[in-house]
């Protein structure tokens, strides 16, 4: 770099692009709070979501699976599984845990009452409902 | 050494070597869980193995910034450290905090960790990456604080430099936005949105400063280039850094219910991510060729070189790849993501851990330099790991790219564990790989325990 561009330009450079930016990605931050009930499904978050939430978090459920493409890559998507096999399925498939098929992949038994599988449901039914630019490509996940 | 407190990097360095075999080993058995469904089921369950894998490498790479930073911080600011023993203190308590979690993990069920340990009281357990019980999240907290504390103090009564004021201002940030892990809202949109202020900001923000300083400081030592050069490069980099990664957040705001207006400013803005990333490739061979003098520790400059090279591909390269919305529309939370996971945390953050270890563990035990076969052992270990690990993350590319075509892209999708079983043999692959990386490692170790012939004291 030339000795026209100073240590000390460049550090000014530094500062101002940084607080411009970081305070642009704040204001896109405000304006995406405003807008987010259209689309996050928040108008049917429940008492029992919450608990479904809550469930989905102290099971470590992430640590296998993906909710709307993040967390772990082990097992099925789960954002869409409402949509992909219905609360029946759901509950009656967990309840059935673990497979104990030989070699294939385990999903341990979390022993929930039917009352914490309804709510577990409920979060996933939530969560399928929001607006997720018509992400995954398909049903699969 | 230049400084006595200086010598209190050397347990956090130790200790970070060690919590480093963990992670790998722990990665070995989630590797063969891959394929052997029922491998070491129901003792230690994959989500389990995932969350010591993943949370072994954060600490024992947050033991790394703070062993270089303890190293660093005096010889720059050129007086002894604030605290010594503050700082012998805060080690200890992180190291049996993180001992206590780890075996919390193992040892009981987690709904029962979180039901023990105040999750009750604040919810903020459960997500990847986060999975820390409250009490060690307030530890971590802590411990970081008076980590701060000790390295603000001992720069306000020294010289200031821009290495050294860059570096606070990373681990400040790190900090700050580890805060937001404490903020879990119900509504899973906004917990998303916010858990990327940790996540992201944190190894596409704040992290490349760290990076950036200690890369800038190792590189003065070895090459002896004038630091007002150095120094101009480090502040062009991380301006490149946060004016592309503060809004390349937005990469991860796609398809999580966020306004779809983020695949347009996440896009533009994550496409140059790389540009700070190929500047710390071209920093680092323009001040090696540079070099003013001969250091005898090359090891550290291969290191160093490493470093730079290696986050290139891992962020840069293989980042680019899928960061534009339509591509990751495809590539979102699969195996592809997990190869740039893999190459971008192992390029950019372990290999520049290893390179500040590489050049101050010697000095620490009282010599510049190892012993040539020390360092010849030294530079096997970084071929071997370095090689093995961009192995497995092609073995990786190669799983998710076949994942998305017959899972996404197909005009009859198949269904994911389907899909598994037909990319069993990356998986096999990669495991085998994972066993050379451990080698590599078992090496890097051994290293350490050659005998004589050692170059002249520092
Ligand atoms: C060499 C042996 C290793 C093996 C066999 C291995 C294996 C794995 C596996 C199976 C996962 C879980 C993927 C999933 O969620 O389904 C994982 C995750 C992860 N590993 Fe490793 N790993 C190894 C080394 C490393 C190293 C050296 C690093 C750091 C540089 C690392 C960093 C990570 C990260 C960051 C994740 C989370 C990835 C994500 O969320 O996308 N691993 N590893
Ligand atoms: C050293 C720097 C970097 C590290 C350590 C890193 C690490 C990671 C990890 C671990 C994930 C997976 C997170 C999860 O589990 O959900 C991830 C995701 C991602 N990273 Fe990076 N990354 C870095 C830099 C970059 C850069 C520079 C780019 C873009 C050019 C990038 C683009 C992405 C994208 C688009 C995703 C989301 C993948 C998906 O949709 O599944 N990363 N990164
Ligand atoms: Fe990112």
């Amino acid at each position: 770099m030339s000795t026209t561009f100073t240590k000390s330009m460049a550090r000014n450079i530094f500062y101002g692009g940084s607080v411009f930016f970081f305070l642009l990605f704040v204001a896109l931050t405000v304006d995406t709070t405003h807008t987010l009930p259209k689309r996050d499904n928040s108008q049917n978050i429940t008492p029992s979501v919450e608990r479904g939430k809550k469930l989905w978090e102290t099971n470590n459920c992430i640590g296998c699976h993906t909710l709307l493409g993040e967390g772990a890559y082990f097992a099925p998507e789960l954002g869409n599984v409402y949509k992909r096999r219905g609360p029946e399925f759901i509950k009656i498939w967990i309840k059935s845990q673990p497979t104990g098929a030989p070699g294939r992949r385990q999903m341990p038994n979390f022993h929930l009452t039917d009352e914490e599988l309804d709510d577990l449901v409920n979060f996933l039914k939530y969560t399928s409902e929001i607006n997720t630019a018509k992400w995954p490509p398909n049903i699969e996940g | 050494m230049q400084y006595q407190s200086q010598a209190v990097a050397k347990p956090y360095f130790i200790a970070a070597i060690g919590l480093f075999v963990g992670q790998i080993l722990f990665g070995l058995i989630m590797g063969l869980q891959y394929v052997i469904g029922d491998f070491l089921f129901p003792a230690i369950p994959f989500n389990v193995a995932r969350m010591v894998h993943t949370n072994l490498l954060i600490v024992w790479l947050l033991f790394g910034f703070m062993g270089a930073s303890y190293f660093l911080v005096p010889e720059e600011t050129e007086t002894e450290l604030f605290s010594p023993k503050l700082a012998i203190i805060t080690f200890w308590v992180f190291l049996v905090a993180g001992a206590l979690t780890v075996l919390g993990y193992l040892l009981v069920p987690y709904s029962t960790l979180a039901e023990m340990t105040g999750n009750n009281i604040l919810a903020t357990m459960g997500r990847e990456f986060l999975e820390q019980p409250l009490i060690t999240k307030i530890g971590i907290v802590i411990v970081a604080l008076s980590f701060l504390f000790n390295i603000t103090m001992t720069l306000l009564k020294g010289r200031k430099t821009s290495i050294s004021l860059v570096l606070t201002l990373g681990l400040l940030g790190l900090a700050v936005f580890f805060l937001f892990s404490f903020y879990n809202p119900v509504n899973l949109v906004k917990d998303k949105y916010y858990w990327w202020w940790v996540v992201h900001l944190w190894v596409e923000g704040v992290w490349e400063l760290i990076l950036g300083a200690i890369l800038a400081f190792v590189l003065i030592k070895v090459t002896g280039v004038d630091r007002e050069v150095i120094e101009k490069w480090l502040y062009v980099i991380i301006t490149m850094t946060l004016i592309t990664g503060i809004i390349g957040t937005g990469h991860h705001y796609y398809w999580i219910g966020a306004p779809e207006y983020w695949q347009w400013w996440g896009s533009i803005f994550s496409a140059l991510e790389p540009i700070p990333f190929f500047m710390m490739t071209v920093f680092a061979f323009n001040m090696v060729s540079r070099r003013r003098r001969e250091h005898p520790n090359k090891a550290a400059v291969l290191w160093a070189l490493g470093t730079g090279v290696l986050a290139f591909l891992g962020a840069g390269v293989w980042g680019f790849l899928h960061t534009l919305a339509p591509v990751n529309y495809y590539t979102h939370g699969t195996q592809l993501t997990a190869a740039h996971g893999h190459l971008a945390f192992y390029g950019a953050y372990v290999a520049v851990v290893l390179t500040m270890i590489s050049y101050a563990m010697p000095i620490l035990r009282g010599r510049a330099a190892n012993s040539e076969k020390a360092q010849n052992m030294e530079k096997l270990a970084f071929w071997l790991m370095s090689i093995s690990m961009l192995v497995i993350t092609l073995l990786l590319t190669g799983a998710g790219i076949v994942q998305i075509w017959l899972q996404r892209i197909s005009p009859t999708p198949m269904g994911f564990m389907a899909v598994q079983d037909q990319v069993s043999i990356f998986y096999w692959l990669r495991e085998g790989t994972g066993v050379v990386f451990l080698i590599g490692l078992v090496i890097y170790i051994s290293s350490f325990f050659v005998k004589g012939g050692a170059k002249a004291a520092a």
